[in-house]
């Protein structure tokens, strides 16, 4: 695709962006969390996840500015005396990369399946339609569930620890794959009919190439806006289940397994062990979908036009 | 006294590049059963007019000047709820595609009820007994059956003349009717336009018929506007525009038809395309397109004027003129 | 019986289609289709009846003008002819070859000399590609021992024929006007050196003044390049003046063939007689018009005997009961109406 910084300036959804604020300061905040998750191990003042470097003396220190806290730990230190700074930025790594990692296997498996199912149709289409009908009466949570509790229960806690985070890309990417199924496959419904698909037809062209050069490009603008509610929900999914214990484990904590961890404290007074891997969450989460409302009406095609 | 003068309109929509005049200085006026044609290619500004009339100009555009006098009103003026009482009451209007205008999911007898009681407190029967009087007008066949039915059950002809219907209900003394042949096949084409002559000579309706087709309008109007690049660029009886047309871009439009040459023979093609409203060059719109263009064209902006009825914004002719 | 009219059409039969059918099953899944009549279980089909028995042949270097209002089945003639739909029945043969029961890649050497113009300007080119790049692509499969740069000469004089200026090939279709992306569509058609193009309904969608300088080019690119044309259409002005034949459809059955003088100065079937009596022509009154009874019936279920006979005013009990057949009348014209063959009109 031809691109150049010229082009992009002069596009309506760059004027949109410019325009509209929550658009842009939610776009700051998604990309500061993003950039500091991605640097946590170069910036973050201590390693969370070496099981040596805190001392069990060091815990429950508030935050900086409430009386009792350590100048050493900005944002206070967990039950297990784990600086709070660094196991969160640490944690929305964790959570972010599950968040786009899920996504990316789910989209993959969801448009291949619906590019075909869409193009083909007949028999092929009812058929895979109907997976996918039966595949969404599972929610994923629940699938998620069984799978995981199942898997832990076989392998045991210390094995659970290193494959937990493939277990759980795999178990959401899999388990969403209607959603992006299901929106390629309108799409494709829609553009098969479209002139320009005869016309390449006209010219002899097999359906294969069809499908993915011609029809699969002009398919990007639902796929984008829905990838930005898929990666949140992603998110969410995992923080759900970690805190439900089947999640990340505590020792590679994603921000679901803090604020599980710190959940037994609230009421013991050392609220900041949930309260702020929650805040930043829900933060993480506005954001994405925040940008999310603002791409799907920025790339609504009838303002388009 | 005319039914509706309008003075000096001028509509301006703002859009990323700059505002831009999608109406420039355009008046006209129309009286009491007199039907007029706004001929011109899209993006010439006709819906636009149609539109700014009734004060349907979708925000961020709007009236930026000039007056719309009706009925001893000015419409460019009035508030949201004094020219709702206009609309489908006094003024009704007909858009070109009759599946969009009636909607779907919603009875014949339901979409006509509804805006005669907008309008008026009548009882649900009443109302009814003057939908199938309309529809008879219209010259639906058995008319009190089709009030229980809906659009998809009728054919495109059909539908087109419920919409028809639909804008005589309160009895309008001006029907603005967009394209309202366009999306329908040439032999029901045939039959819309001699029920909408038929219907405004009988009850005495103004109408402003917009439309690209000279044809249409020379079978259904009186007099005719050719708008180009937002002006209103001639104006006379339409017998003779279509048959001596004055302005160059009419005589292009004409010579363009494959009427006008022989068979197998080039057509007679205006060179180049209809400036967009944010291109549009100095001095008179048409003329880098115009083969008679001489140097006053590029700077000065031509007057609509004339001696007779028929007005033209041309340098040439008005030179010829004098 | 050969022709005797005045203008004979020129060369062999390039395209011959033969007993043409065409339905579109709409009856929805098997579930859909089980009813119940009479207490036992019934399978119920509907279809669209698009093509009923429709022989045409088109001669090479002629302009064939297919007419009919919407629902005639015409567009769906010539995306048969292209082989974008399988006939039901029938038969169509490309210089005496049968193609319309050919696999892909058998057919893959008429694509050359075969190519198609559509109707709306904003959907036929793909917005993701850049003119060069659709452009590029036929030329890509067809002349492939063309190298990069033989192939951008070509698309830089293919643009040029068009009128559309080459140094704007790296633009998208939404860049362009509507009479431009026509030009580029037409530029894309051109690009593998056809021999025959089906043409459907390319200028309706155009601005009048665009119109005339599109089909000056549909014209002009006839000339040049010796193309046959089946040109589809509803409008009757352009047909008068770029076609040499004319076929006129109603409900997917022909009811006129023959030169365009002819049926343009001496139409015949009544159908054909009421739609040219309908176009609005300058200066003309409007009560002149033929008017035909009732409304167009559903392709679903197509009247029996004559197609027309609901709407004719000229229908006996023989148009109720039996089709008329495209027989020959004078001047070479082929008219389906009994009333014709009756000496009745």
């Amino acid at each position: 695709m031809n691109f150049s910084l010229e082009r992009m300036r002069r596009s309506p959804v760059y004027y949109s962006f410019i325009n509209n604020k929550v658009a842009m300061v939610s776009a700051a905040i998604l990309s500061t969390l993003l950039l500091v998750s991605i640097l946590a191990p170069f910036i973050a003042p201590y390693d969370p996840w070496d099981q040596t470097a805190f001392d069990i003396m060091d815990s429950e220190y508030p935050p900086i500015g409430s009386s009792g806290a350590d100048d050493r730990f900005l944002l206070g230190t967990d039950d297990m005396g784990r600086d709070m700074l660094s196991t969160i930025l640490y944690g929305t790594g964790i959570s972010i990369a599950i968040g786009i990692f899920a996504t990316i296997l789910q989209a993959f498996m969801g448009i291949s399946i619906g590019l075909v199912s869409g193009y083909f149709g007949s028999r092929l289409d009812s058929f895979l339609m109907r997976i996918a009908d039966i595949q969404l009466s599972f929610t994923t949570l629940m699938v998620a569930i069984i799978i995981l509790a199942v898997f832990q229960a076989a392998v045991g806690l210390n094995s659970y620890e290193r494959y937990a985070l493939l277990m759980i890309v795999l178990v959401i990417g899999i388990a969403e794959w209607p959603q992006y199924a299901r929106t390629v496959r309108a799409c494709v419904l829609a553009e098969k009919k479209k002139e320009y698909v005869d016309a390449v037809k006209v010219i002899g062209l097999r359906p294969m190439r069809i499908l993915y050069r011609h029809i699969l490009p002009n398919t990007f603008s639902p796929l984008l806006v829905i990838s930005t509610v898929q990666v949140a929900n992603a998110i969410i999914t995992e923080a759900g289940l970690s805190f439900l214990g089947l999640g990340m484990p505590i020792t590679k904590p994603s921000l679901g397994s803090l604020i599980r961890n710190g959940f037994d404290y609230i009421f013991s007074g050392s609220w900041w062990i949930t309260f702020l891997p929650a805040l930043v969450l829900i933060v993480l989460i506005l954001t994405i979908n925040l940008l999310g409302d603002w791409l799907r009406d920025v790339l609504n095609p009838k303002i388009y036009k | 006294m005319s039914l509706l003068q309008v003075n000096n309109l001028e509509v301006e929509f703002p859009l990323l590049s700059g505002k831009v005049k999608a109406l420039k200085d355009i008046s006209f006026s129309l009286d009491k059963g007199e039907r007029i044609g706004i001929v011109g290619e899209s993006g010439a500004g006709k819906s636009v007019t149609a539109f700014a009339i009734l004060n349907l100009i979708s925000k961020p555009g709007r009236i930026t000047n000039g007056s719309i006098w009706f009925d001893g009103a000015n419409l460019a003026d009035m508030d949201r709820d004094q020219i709702r009482n206009i609309r489908g009451n006094k003024i009704s209007m007909i858009f070109q595609d009759p599946m969009m205008t009636l909607n779907p999911v919603l009875t014949i007898s339901t979409q006509m009820v509804e805006c005669l009681q907008a309008h008026r407190n009548l009882p649900e029967a009443e109302a009814k007994k003057i939908a199938v009087e309309k529809l008879r007008a219209v010259q639906i066949p058995a008319p009190e059956t089709r009030l229980d039915q809906y659009p998809h059950e009728l054919s495109g002809g059909m539908r087109q003349r419920v919409v028809i219907a639909i804008a005589l209900i309160s009895d309008p003394a001006l029907i603005i009717a967009d394209e309202p042949t366009t999306a329908l096949d040439v032999t029901i084409q045939a039959e819309i336009l001699q029920l909408l002559l038929e219907l405004c000579v009988n009850f005495n309706v103004g109408l402003i018929l917009i439309t690209h087709d000279l044809g249409v309008v020379s079978q259904v109007t009186q007099r005719t506007l050719v708008m180009y690049a937002g002006s209103i660029i001639e104006q006379g009886p339409t017998r003779e525009l279509i048959s001596s047309p004055l302005h160059p871009y009419t005589q292009g439009l004409i010579g363009a038809l494959p009427e006008q040459t022989t068979p197998g023979s080039r057509l007679n093609q205006i060179p180049g395309v209809m400036p967009s409203l944010q291109d549009i060059p100095e001095g008179c719109a048409f003329h880098p397109r115009c083969t008679l263009a001489v140097a006053k064209c590029q700077h000065q902006i031509p007057e609509l004027k004339g001696k007779t009825s028929r007005l033209c914004a041309c340098h040439l002719v008005d030179d010829a003129d004098a | 019986m050969p022709d005797t009219a005045v203008n004979q059409p020129m060369g062999p039969a390039l395209i011959s289609i033969k007993s043409l059918y065409k339905e579109f099953n709409i009856s929805g899944s098997f579930l859909e289709e089980l009813g119940f009549e009479k207490g036992r279980p019934v399978r119920r089909r509907e279809s669209v009846k698009a093509i009923n028995g429709v022989n045409l042949e088109i001669q090479q270097g002629e302009a064939l003008c297919v007419v009919g209002e919407s629902g005639c089945g015409k567009t769906t003639v010539g995306r048969a002819v292209m082989g974008l739909i399988d006939p039901t029945r029938g038969e169509i043969h490309y210089a005496g070859q049968r193609i319309d029961n050919l696999s892909a890649v058998d057919r893959f050497p008429y694509r050359k000399k075969m190519q198609m113009i559509f109707q709306n300007p904003y959907a036929s080119l793909n917005p993701r590609k850049t003119v060069q790049a659709t452009l590029a692509e036929p030329a890509k499969f067809h002349a492939p021992e063309l190298n990069e740069t033989q192939r951008q000469e070509k698309i830089v004089a293919v643009m040029d024929s068009v009128g559309v200026s080459p140094k704007w090939a790296k633009r998208y279709p939404h860049e362009f006007s509507g009479g431009q992306r026509q030009r580029i569509s037409i530029a894309r058609a051109l690009m593998v050196d056809p021999e025959f193009i089906v043409a459907d309904e390319p200028i309706s969608a155009l601005d009048v003044s665009i119109q005339a300088q599109v089909l000056n080019l549909l014209m002009q690119a006839r000339e040049e390049r010796q193309l046959t044309y089946l040109f589809i259409t509803h409008d009757l002005a352009v047909v008068e003046h770029f076609g040499t034949r004319v076929a006129v459809m109603y409900l997917g059955t022909l009811c006129e063939l023959g030169n365009c003088n002819e049926i343009f100065h001496y139409p015949r079937h009544p159908y054909t007689r009421a739609l040219l009596s309908a176009i609005p022509k300058l200066g003309s009154d409007p009560v002149g018009h033929i008017k035909l009874k009732g409304e167009v019936p559903t392709p679903i279920n197509l009247p029996s005997g004559c197609v027309f006979h609901g709407r004719c005013q000229f229908a006996n009990d023989r148009c109720k009961s039996e089709a008329p057949g495209l027989n020959r009348t004078d001047n070479g014209v082929r008219v389906a109406c009994h009333a014709i063959e009756e000496n009745r009109l």
